[in-house]
């Protein structure tokens, strides 16, 4: 009983602070960017304005709400929810941190679900927000939504394939589809890089985790591949016609969606939740360090958005389809002749 | 096998719970005040021309057929990823990198055929 109780308590709080960070992202992003740009940025509600998103928030919710003409209500209304609902079930798998205690001998460990089809997971329901993206162009019956949302969809589903190759490269390694054992693997002592350096993944499959690092740019259509909104050619490409909290979830799913690849990109290639040299890390120091790589690849998101231009369409596929899916296949077959022989 | 799921099927109750409450919630405490020029499609300012419902380029569909392709593919190599060094203790790894060899080769040669037929191309 203690245990259902421990394992739904651990539930909402997982959902509670994905929901707060992807808020909380919002303002680092309008933050940075101020910094970045030498400007202030919005510091007046609150302390250093972190109440910020709460009222947004709650403007959001006191805006108007409506359905252009044209629009196909059903489908229009059904975009965002899945666009939300996706990013944030897919956070399910992620290993945040190790052992929290023992109830009644079954221990508790710090994720949703520890499922033998991790990787595979998040790779499977993320990938469904591409829908909520191409549902959403399409049923806003405007042309600038409808080519944001083609183009969007054409561009998340060519970069799924080079990410999933370079998923597969770690799990072809570990052996496991299991997020929770790949970064058991990386933390043990027999899997030091040169017998010195931490075991993680990141110095095994360089290629790998410099592609798969791009392409959760590409996935999550964030600069420098923001096709889906190109501002200065789309508006707003798929969410143009959409207001109020409709709008405001396809932002959330957004920064869910980077939360979660950041938080990929750490329990793959960086060592998860566990400390260099400190196999037996108490379970709050293993959830910082995770918090810690989240938070850099979070800030690095910010970082490239002020720092590169964005690329040309066709620049962006020719990249997708003629370098790295060529160069992910490579690294795939390349890890499997290491591990088979 | 079945509670592994379980905690996920409360998240799934939290997830869709969430995002009807926050859609209803703006439903019913946004202002509504509709009228013809809102209701129509942005176009700069314009009045809106012709249709949506157009047409779109060939390139979006071959993109997408190919996607299908390329994401079996790396379906199949995770089966065989996931159980890469359990075939290598059984002493057949070298043959099943072989057949997988010649699995990605095949689809290798779609990917050049592809390529050279000009399908990756986005500006023709």
């Amino acid at each position: 009983m203690t245990v259902l109780l421990a394992t739904i308590l651990k539930v909402v709080v997982i959902f509670g602070a994905l929901i707060s960070a992807a808020g909380i992202s919002t303002l680092a992003e309008r933050r940075v960017s101020a910094w970045i740009q030498h400007r202030i940025g919005p510091n007046r509600v609150g302390p250093f304005g972190v109440l910020q998103p709460l009222a947004d928030g709650i403007k959001f919710i006191f805006k108007e709400e409506f359905v252009p003409e044209g629009a196909n209500r059903w489908l229009f209304i059904l975009a965002p929810a899945l666009s939300a609902a996706a990013a944030l079930m897919s956070v399910a798998v992620i290993p945040f941190g190790g052992l929290i205690t023992e109830i009644d001998g079954t221990p508790i460990l710090m994720s949703i679900a520890d499922l033998d089809i991790g990787a595979l997971w998040v790779v499977a329901i993320g990938g469904l927000g591409i829908y909520g993206v191409i549902l959403g162009g399409w049923a806003s019956n405007s042309k600038y939504s409808l080519f944001g949302g083609l183009r969007a969809t054409a561009q998340m589903i060519s970069y799924e394939l080079s990410m999933i190759l370079c998923i597969l490269a770690v799990v072809a390694m570990s052996d496991t589809l299991n997020l929770r054992e790949i970064v058991n693997l990386q933390d043990s002592a027999d899997s030091r890089c040169f017998g010195f350096l931490p075991g993680w993944n990141i110095f095994y499959q360089p290629l790998a985790f410099v592609l798969f690092v791009i392409c959760t740019f590409a996935e999550t259509n964030r600069h420098p591949f923001d096709f889906a909104e190109c501002e200065s050619e789309l508006v707003g490409g798929f969410h143009t016609e959409y207001s109020s909290m409709k709008f405001a979830l396809f932002f959330i799913g957004e920064y869910c969606a980077m939360i979660v690849m950041s938080c990929m990109t750490v329990t793959l290639f960086l060592g998860g939740f566990s400390v260099p040299y400190w196999s037996e890390a108490p379970f709050l120091i293993g959830l910082a360090s995770f918090l810690l790589k989240v938070t850099f690849f979070m800030f690095l998101f910010l970082w490239v958005r002020w720092s590169l231009p964005r690329f040309r369409y066709d620049q962006l596929m020719n990249l997708g389809w003629k370098v790295f899916l060529p160069l992910a296949l490579v690294n795939i077959l390349l890890t499997g002749l290491a591990v088979s022989l | 096998m079945l509670t592994d799921y379980f905690p996920i099927l409360i998240l799934l109750a939290l997830v869709v719970g969430f995002v009807t409450v926050v859609l209803l919630l703006s439903n019913i405490a946004g202002r509504k005040r509709m009228n013809q020029e809102k209701a129509s499609a942005y176009e700069c300012g314009m009045d809106a021309v012709g249709d949506t419902r157009v047409r779109i380029s060939i390139h979006y569909y071959l993109v997408a057929v190919l996607f299908i392709l390329f994401d079996v593919e790396a379906l199949f190599l995770a089966l065989w990823a996931s159980a890469a060094k359990t075939f290598k203790e059984a002493g057949i790894g070298g043959l099943i990198f072989a057949e997988i060899l010649i699995f990605v080769f095949v689809l290798a040669l779609t990917l050049a055929y592809v390529w050279r037929k000009g399908g990756l191309e986005w500006d023709r």
